[in-house]
């Protein structure tokens, strides 16, 4: 967790550092929209709960790391005020093959966007108001709900 | 047995505050009913938790449901469905 910005090639490069034994790096960036649900939306507030929110993602990386067969993670959000075209969220999943890489990836934001303690309040010019949690994110979890899915 | 209680994001608004020390009556509770006592108070408590509102609830920090167990000491935190990533 951090409010400051984040270089995605530095993180990148310095996560993997020199181990030859990744073939592949597969990542996903969330960035802050400028239209939500037909809004105009001038910026957002990040809040979260600090402890639980390390304990959550640590719990889900532990998770994604018994599912699949990947070597390391990297998952940096930021926190506080945060404008259209601003950098929210980093996921870096490293394998030694893509397919591996990238399932786990796609199941790390699936479970923070439905189990990590972080809340979004937007600014718009009809005012500020909180993010609803969407349908479709509780759906995109459901499909890991079995332990063993892959 | 006194309990801290957390409340984020629109709970947070809707309460008030942002924390709070609350004495349970009994020996055991679960989370059902620690919800049930808070909104027994009225006002903001049963305004922000009450009936048709989305909660969800952690215990000690992890996730929680109607029937997770609260004890003296716990921390237990009220908020509504996440929206981060």
């Amino acid at each position: 967790m951090q409010r400051e910005d984040f270089d995605i090639g530095a993180e990148i490069a310095a996560f993997r550092r020199a181990d030859p034994g990744i073939g592949a790096i597969a990542s996903f960036i969330g960035l802050v929209r400028d239209i939500n649900d037909g809004a105009a939306v001038a910026g957002m507030t990040l809040e979260h709960y600090p402890g639980m929110t390390e304990k959550a993602l640590a719990g889900i990386v532990a998770d994604a790391k018994q599912r699949w067969d990947i070597i390391d993670t990297l998952v940096i959000h930021r926190v506080g005020e945060l404008k259209p075209l601003d950098q929210i969220v980093l996921v870096v999943v490293t394998g030694a093959h893509r397919g591996e890489a990238f399932a786990a990836c796609e199941f790390i934001m699936d479970y923070l966007k439905t189990q990590a303690p972080f809340w979004k309040k937007e600014q718009t010019p009809q005012g500020a108001h909180w993010v609803e949690a969407r349908a479709s994110d509780d759906q995109a979890a459901e499909r890991w709900s079995d332990p063993q899915a892959k | 047995m006194s309990i801290r209680i957390l409340y984020f994001a629109r709970l947070r608004e809707d309460m008030g505050i942002a924390q709070e020390l609350f004495d349970l009556p009994a020996k055991t509770c679960d989370v059902k009913s620690l919800r049930a006592q808070l909104i027994a108070r009225g006002g903001a408590s049963a305004a922000a938790l009450g009936q048709g509102k989305a909660v969800r609830v952690s215990v000690n920090q992890d996730l929680a449901r109607d029937d997770t167990p609260v004890k003296a000491g716990d921390e237990v935190a009220f908020f509504p469905p996440v929206t981060g990533g």
